[in-house]
């Protein structure tokens, strides 16, 4: 039983950062704009965090949180070039993501070379520490899963996931945010401006994966290293499709990759499952994302004009 | 001026002008960059330059310009993969895997399957650009069948494909826990030929595969009614399916072949430049050099050529770079921008109207 607590409590710390970044994919998608450089933006925020922290660390115990603000600050920056190149030069969306994504990958190890004179960042001596929280720890079977031995992040994906939900539904903000994803000249002709709302999307977009970077690499890493995103942020995008663009679907479909992820840990406590090769479960996540698309493949649930680029003169 | 206006308002030309001017762009990138992390950029281009005209302190040596042709290879082959996807209408971010699964089927026929001398090489060549086509096969039904986005099914795909193989080789006699034997010589593409007349470089007979790699894709694309609806279903999908055209089995087709083109660089980089297959840690990246050679070449075979050259160039200089102190990642970087800037073709375009004064 308690190696099950600790696989639940396992996936819940796996799956954080698949859901905030799904949840900024959400916010850019809603807009209007396809945003594939999430896995990048990713890249960036877990760069920044890291670097940060390894700086940071030997003055002060709030290293970590600062940490992950600042992989947040530069994911917001480094999302602005999509954002430029979408909105305002009409970019193809997913040609200038791929490329972000790429620009990411250079930019992060080029700086790493630069700072550490290697080809990842130092080694970080403590990252989050778990927390348990008193009283509700000792709830039968919801305390031992959610609030024991668990990071802090964990209860920030949970949060967000409630502010995406309102600030979607029910904010004038939000509204117009969707108006302009699904029909951005009508949009413009109610008086939202959409290349600024577009902007906006993009830019929490930028926030949110970089701070789901930050979080994964402070939370399952010891350094920044090319790998440490391995395909998180594309995933993150497969939890828009199988949760059907809306929070609470990417809250569950970032639960199911986390567990996805985390099988590998447990192997061993399986029999019938430890006789199977490593790669086998190093594989699983994508393969079973690629079926989760083929099962949840929505028809017409994503807004409609997202990885348009929008034209004012243009009527469509 | 004028002669300038009217290139902008031809298509064609308009392309090539903004190609050249993401290239140019792109390459400043990469000067700022070093600049502001307190580099010299003039080393990157003399670096550039002697790699590929082979220059070094001890004066001309031609094993530099071979080695350059080996880093051309296996881009210019992901480069035709990602291209032929993208005449069709498909984003092939895929290239990648199709390549790995490519190596270790070239490599398993290598190593595994006995065969004389002659057939052997063709038949574990054939078995890479087989193995490409069914991992390009994948996506490509999915898109046509259930209208999936490749973009994810294709990331997906790389990942599974490097585990998949990594697991595969080591299956393989005589593998270790990080590489496999070499290649017996009768399925080998190295050439004692081709490398004496470059200095003992790499240099390899995959130079004639990816020479009828370029033949094959032109006449496709150019000769072959199938060529033509597959850029007709790339230009407008719905309008080729009212048409009469296939639509379904023309994405398939394509991502198949593309995957094919990918595989044959697999093959080029294990039976030639290698001459063994590698467990991967993670990838290599031709994948994603193969979508900026793509779009600096307009999805074309000759521009793939041209684009595989130019950041062949970039890449083979990587060594030399080194030894200036310059990470070897700003030619991904390079790169990298260059593929954001043609993504921006439109805006460039619109852009460079305004300065020119067309409405």
């Amino acid at each position: 039983m308690s190696t099950l607590y600790t696989a639940l409590n396992m996936t819940l710390i796996f799956s954080c950062p698949i859901i905030i970044a799904g949840l900024g994919g959400l916010y850019s998608e809603k807009s209007g704009v396809t945003n594939v450089a999430l896995e990048g933006l990713m890249l960036i925020g877990a760069f920044a965090s890291a670097t940060t922290i390894v700086f940071l660390e030997p003055y002060t115990a709030w290293a970590p949180w600062i940490s992950i603000v600042v992989g947040a600050i530069a994911g917001g920056i480094f999302s602005l070039i999509h954002a430029f190149a979408s909105i305002r030069l009409k970019a193809n969306q997913v040609i200038s993501g791929t490329g972000i994504n790429m620009l990411a990958t250079g930019l992060t190890v080029y700086l790493c070379q630069i700072i550490f004179n290697q080809q990842r960042t130092q080694t970080f001596q403590t990252g989050f520490a778990k927390v348990s929280v008193p009283v509700l720890k000792d709830i039968p079977i919801i305390g031992p899963i959610f609030f024991n031995n668990v990071y802090a992040t964990v209860y920030i994906g949970f949060l967000l996931v409630l502010i995406t939900w309102y600030v979607l539904k029910k904010t004038r903000f939000g509204i117009r945010m969707r108006a302009c994803g699904e029909n951005p000249h009508a949009a413009e002709s109610l008086g939202i401006n959409v290349y600024k709302t577009r902007y906006i999307g993009v830019l929490i977009s930028g926030i949110l994966s970089g701070l789901a970077g930050g979080i994964l690499v402070l939370t399952q890493d010891t350094q920044f290293t090319v790998g440490s995103i391995h395909g998180i942020g594309f995933i993150a995008l497969a939890t828009l499709v199988f949760g059907k663009w809306n929070p609470f679907g990417v809250l569950g479909a970032g639960t199911f990759f986390g567990l996805s992820q985390i099988i590998r840990m447990f192997v061993n406590s399986v029999a019938f499952l430890s006789f199977l090769p490593d790669e086998v479960f190093f594989a699983f996540p994508y393969v079973i994302t690629i079926f989760a698309l083929i099962l949840f493949r929505g028809k017409g649930n994503g807004p409609k004009a997202a990885g348009i680029p929008y034209d004012q003169g243009a009527r469509s | 001026m004028s002669r300038f206006k009217l290139a902008l308002q031809d298509e064609h030309r308009s392309n090539l002008i903004v190609s050249v001017l993401a290239i140019i762009l792109g390459f400043l990138a990469g000067l700022l960059i070093l600049l502001i992390t307190g580099l010299n950029p003039l080393d990157m281009f003399i670096a550039m330059g002697r790699g590929v005209f082979g220059i070094t302190d001890a004066g001309f040596n031609i094993r530099y310009i071979g080695e350059f042709l080996v880093t051309v290879m296996p881009i210019t082959l992901t480069g035709l993969s990602v291209a032929f996807a993208f005449q069709a209408g498909l984003f092939n971010i895929g290239a990648e895997g199709q390549m790995i699964v490519g190596g270790y089927a070239a490599v398993f026929v290598a190593l595994v399957v006995k065969l004389p001398i002659g057939l052997h090489v063709v038949v574990a060549v054939l078995a890479a650009a087989v193995a490409g086509a069914l991992w390009g096969f994948v996506p490509g039904l999915l898109k046509a069948k259930f209208n999936i986005n490749e973009v994810v099914v294709t990331i997906m795909m790389n990942y599974t494909a490097m585990y998949t193989t990594n697991y595969l080789l080591k299956l393989i006699p005589g593998s270790s826990l990080t590489k496999t034997a070499d290649i017996p010589q009768s399925a080998s593409l190295s050439s004692s030929f081709l490398s004496s007349l470059t200095n003992q470089s790499r240099l390899n007979w995959g130079i004639i595969i990816v020479i009828l790699a370029i033949i094959i894709f032109k006449i496709i694309m150019e000769k072959t009614t199938f060529g033509y609806e597959l850029r007709a279903v790339g230009a407008n999908r719905d309008a080729s399916r009212y048409a009469g055209m296939k639509v379904s089995r023309n994405i398939i087709l394509s991502m198949s072949i593309a995957g094919a083109f990918a595989g044959l660089a697999g093959a080029v980089m294990t039976l030639g430049t290698f001459g063994f297959g590698r467990v991967l840690t993670s990838f290599d990246g031709y994948g994603s050099d193969g979508i900026a050679v793509a779009l600096i070449g307009g999805n074309t075979a000759l521009g793939s050529l041209f684009g595989g050259v130019l950041l062949g160039a970039l890449q083979s200089a990587q060594t030399i770079m080194q030894v200036y102190g310059i990470p070897k990642e700003i030619a991904v970087i390079v790169s990298a921008m260059i593929i954001v800037l043609i993504a921006m073709k439109n805006g460039l375009k619109d852009i460079l109207k305004r300065i020119g004064g067309i409405k």
